[in-house]
Order: structure tokens, then C-alpha cells, then sequence
């Protein structure tokens, strides 16, 4: 098998069918190290369950699957822990991948909650607990990063700060990023290649490509492609957790 | 001061402690109360058949509680009941096909209050040797499996999406879970058994924000349930598994107050 070592995963013609209906049929895409890749689509569209296929959560798919690295940090869009467990977030962040105290404080720091460390897991608000799943994805240092609507539930400058982050990330680490999103203009600036869903894959190409795209339109309708202007970072300070102004160093 | 009855009853009890205190946090947290049940319901039939066929008791439990649990699988997937009718199902169906097989077998002299309801006082030293060599096999595996297993019960996709292979860890833990009530039907009995795990494990919980401590607390549970119900047996001629899990049920009580404490600590 010849494979490009910069492929991750690789979908051919995938799709899956239920009960005689297909939830998403025939997607073929590629993650590649370095890149980010956005899958868009109205709800119900078969985004998340695209990345379920990809992860391999879902095995009875069609067509073709095939990962190259068993080093994968995933975001779900959905979770909910159970409160028979004690959880805390130091627990939660070493659930599939050994980390020393040092690591998980600095995975924390990036998304900026390592002051919940010690917190129990069903304690915090839903974006603190957005950041921790991220915070968890990404401390593995993963080849594949999979995130499925990974700012949902987060401020809007700290969704910003997110999205920036993420593309610090696909930077740093030289990770694939396969990203799901509905808000589309925060996250087109930072994509390379954009994928538009709708039961099968409506158009795909570049975020400028796809913003021009008929079938784009008439999927987001021709608002969408007027706010597809790359965001402009506007906000000349940071904040701190407890809202004040952070120093610059 | 004390026989070797009794010794012999401690150490086994303190085994016992060592083994549900683990595997009984994986039932709390994965609800698998119930299921635990059912296999343990199944060990009368493991048992009858054992004596039928002149075979190992513990052995023989172990397979039965085993099939059993492929057994509900397979219904699970064909079936649209819900998993606890599912269970009520197989419980209760396979305690009276072992009742109805105790019948037949009336040339063998047979305890059955002793196999409902354990008789601890009664363990052999070879009793003591499987337990504790089958236990040490059982917290080893147990060990071995806890990442996956674990992760999958916080979260499954994250597991199967991330390469634990969680499939892999719940067929085994179902195992388990198998070895320990074959290994604890004696000592306990099997209406008592799924006590044995659910009750330390929640005496655990009111007492831990971690999963680990959740562990040890759960040990430490079973193990003062043991001693606690072993002594006031011996003191009150009470039967000895009751007395264990009155014990502990004592236990569960008293910790419910520290959560009160915690409770108004934060408010």
C-alpha cells in the first residue's frame, strides 16, 4: 500500500446507512498533517456522524476508511457525565493517556481553566467544561485532532481566543485537525479546505471557493456568503478568567 | 479465644472485601446492579449442575454465570424488551430452573438456605487458597483493563474514538464479574452477593471526589463489613452473611452524615 505520509485519514465513498436510510452517503475527504479541515452543514446534515466514521466509532459503514495513526484526541459534541462518578478534572484529563501533573497544568493553561483542576467535572458551567475537553484533546499532543463543535457554550471573545488557539495547535503540534462547526465566518479564516454537508458532500474546496459556490448558497442562503468575510481580530487586550484586563507581558 | 472456624471465616471474608470493593464501583457506576444479580441468580444453576455432574462448584458457576451473560447479549441485540425485563428474564427463569433441578436431585443431601444465603463460618482452607489465588487473578486483570475501562464508562466514544478498544475491556470485566460471584457464592450466597458489591461502593461514593479514592474507600468498606458482621455473628449467633451486609448497610448510614456536613459546608 503506497500512502502519503502526510495523509491521517482518508475517506472514500463513505457513508452509513440506518434502518434502510442513509445518514450521510458518500463522502470522500482527507486530513492531512498541518491542515484544518471544516465540515459545514445545516443540523441533521451528518457532520458529526462523518467524524464518527472517520474515528472509527461507527463500523458499519460503506466504502473506505483508512487511518494512518492511532494518536487521536477527540472533542464530541455531546457528553454528559454521570454523577455516580467522582470525577474531578484532573481525573477526567488523564482518561485515556498517562500525564504528568506538569502536562495537564499546561494543557489547562492554554484553554485557560487550569484554576479548575482540582474542581469536580459536574461543577462546572458548560463552557468551563468545553474548555476541558479541549484542554484534554489536545494535552496528548495527538497526530489527529477531531473536534465536534469545540467552542459550543463558550463567550463569544473566548470562542475567538478558542479558535485561535486551535490553529496555534494545528501549528505547534503539525496535527491534522478535523474541525465541526456551525458558525461559520469565526471559523473560515483559520480553515484550509472547507466541506459542505448535506446528506453528501455539497461542494468543497477552499473557504473562498465554497463561500461562492451555488449550492452553498442556497444551503446558508446569500447572508451567509456576505458574513463570510475573514474575521479581523479587533479586541487589542486580553482578559483574565475573572474578567479583568490581562498585562501584557 | 477464637476457633479456626472463625479465622479461617476472616481471611476469607477479608478476601472477598478485596475483590468486590474494585469490581463494585465499576457496578455503581456502570449500573450493572441488576445484571450482577442475574448472574448471580444464574449460580444455582452452575451449583446444581456441578453436583449432578460431580464437577467443580466454582468452576462450574463461573461457566453457567458466563453463558448467561453471551446468553443476554444475544437477546439484547435481537430483541426490543428493555435490558432490565431482559435480565428480570433471565434471573428469575434460570433461579427456577435451578430450583426445579435441586428437585430432582433429591439423593444428594443439599443446603439451600447455605447457598442463598452463604455460610462463611463453614469455608475450607482449600476455599481459602481459590479465593485468594483467584482473586489476585481477578484485581491483576482488573488492573490491567482499568484505563479502558474506565474511559469507556466516563464516556464510550471517547474510548473507541481515542484506541482503548472498549469492547475488549467490557467483555472481560463481564468475565469478572462472573469469576467473583463464582468465587463468593459460598461465602456470601447468592441472593446476598450483588450486596456485597453495590453497598461498600456506595458507602465509597458519600465519602470520595476521586475515582481511586472511590476504590479504596470501597475496600475499606467491605473489609470493616467483614470484621463488623463476623464479631457480632459470633457475639449474637446471627448467620454470619446477613450479618455482613447489615453491616455494611450500617456503614452506608453513617456516611450519608458526612455528605450532609459537606453539603452545608458549601452552602
Amino acid at each position: 500500500m503506497s500512502l502519503d505520509k502526510n495523509t491521517l485519514v482518508r475517506l472514500k465513498d463513505a457513508g452509513i446507512k440506518q434502518d434502510e436510510k442513509w445518514l450521510v452517503k458518500g463522502v470522500s475527504l482527507e486530513v492531512n498533517r498541518g491542515k484544518i479541515i471544516t465540515l459545514i452543514g445545516p443540523n441533521g446534515s451528518g457532520k458529526s456522524t462523518t467524524a464518527k466514521i472517520a474515528l472509527g466509532i461507527y463500523k458499519n459503514y460503506e466504502g473506505s476508511v483508512e487511518k494512518f495513526t492511532n494518536k487521536i484526541g477527540y472533542v464530541p459534541q455531546k457528553i454528559s457525565i454521570d454523577w455516580t462518578l467522582p470525577l474531578r478534572v484532573a481525573d477526567f484529563m488523564v482518561l485515556t493517556e498517562n500525564l504528568s501533573a506538569d502536562e495537564i497544568e499546561e494543557a489547562l493553561s492554554l484553554t485557560g481553566v487550569n484554576h479548575l483542576v482540582n474542581k469536580n467535572l459536574g461543577n462546572l458551567s458548560g463552557g468551563e467544561f468545553q474548555r476541558v475537553l479541549l484542554a484534554r484533546a489536545i494535552s496528548k499532543k495527538p497526530d489527529l485532532l477531531v473536534l465536534d463543535e469545540p467552542v459550543q457554550g463558550v463567550d463569544f471573545t473566548g470562542e475567538i481566543a478558542l479558535y485561535e488557539l486551535i490553529k496555534k495547535i494545528s501549528e505547534k503540534l503539525n496535527c491534522g485537525i478535523l474541525l465541526i462547526s456551525h458558525d461559520l465566518h469565526m471559523v473560515m479564516s483559520a480553515t484550509d479546505h472547507v466541506v459542505c454537508l448535506n446528506g453528501h458532500v455539497c461542494c468543497s474546496g477552499s473557504p473562498t471557493d465554497v463561500a461562492k459556490d451555488k449550492e452553498y448558497k442556497a444551503l446558508f442562503g446569500d447572508q451567509a456568503s456576505q458574513t463570510l468575510s475573514i474575521y479581523e481580530h479587533k479586541h487589542d487586550h486580553e482578559h483574565t478568567d475573572d474578567g479583568k484586563i490581562k498585562q501584557k507581558n | 479465644m477464637f476457633d479456626d472456624f472463625f479465622i479461617r471465616a476472616l481471611v476469607a471474608g477479608i478476601g472477598v472485601a478485596f475483590i468486590t470493593g474494585p469490581l463494585g464501583c465499576f457496578v455503581v457506576w456502570r449500573r450493572l446492579s441488576y445484571f450482577g444479580d442475574t448472574l448471580a441468580h444464574s449460580a444455582l444453576l452452575g451449583v446444581t449442575i456441578a453436583l449432578s455432574l460431580e464437577f467443580n462448584i466454582a468452576l462450574s458457576v463461573f461457566i453457567t454465570a458466563s453463558v448467561i451473560a453471551l446468553f443476554l447479549i444475544q437477546l439484547q441485540k435481537k430483541t426490543n424488551l428493555p435490558g432490565d425485563a431482559l435480565l428480570g428474564l433471565l434471573a428469575h427463569s434460570s433461579l427456577g430452573i435451578g430450583l426445579v433441578a435441586i428437585g430432582f436431585l433429591s439423593f444428594i443431601r443439599f443446603d439451600v438456605m447455605g447457598l442463598l444465603f452463604g455460610d462463611i463460618l463453614a469455608v475450607t482452607t482449600n476455599d481459602l487458597l481459590v479465593i485468594w489465588i483467584g482473586g489476585i487473578l481477578i484485581l491483576l486483570t482488573l488492573g490491567f483493563i482499568w484505563k479502558p475501562l474506565f474511559a469507556s464508562t466516563v464516556n464510550y466514544e471517547l474510548a473507541e474514538a481515542e484506541g482503548l478498544k472498549p469492547d475488549i475491556a467490557k467483555a472481560i470485566f463481564t468475565l469478572l464479574m462472573a469469576a467473583v460471584i463464582a468465587l463468593s457464592i459460598k461465602m456470601i450466597g447468592l441472593l446476598l452477593i450483588t450486596g456485597m458489591l453495590i453497598i461498600p461502593a456506595a458507602f465509597a461514593r458519600n465519602l470520595s471526589d476521586t475515582p481511586k479514592k472511590m476504590v479504596l474507600f470501597s475496600i475499606i468498606g467491605g473489609l470493616l463489613s467483614v470484621f463488623l458482621g463476623l464479631f457480632s455473628s459470633l457475639k449474637f449467633n446471627t448467620p454470619s452473611g446477613p450479618s455482613i451486609i447489615t453491616a455494611a448497610l450500617i456503614l452506608f448510614v453513617i456516611s450519608l452524615f458526612k455528605i450532609k456536613q459537606t453539603i452545608k459546608l458549601k452552602n
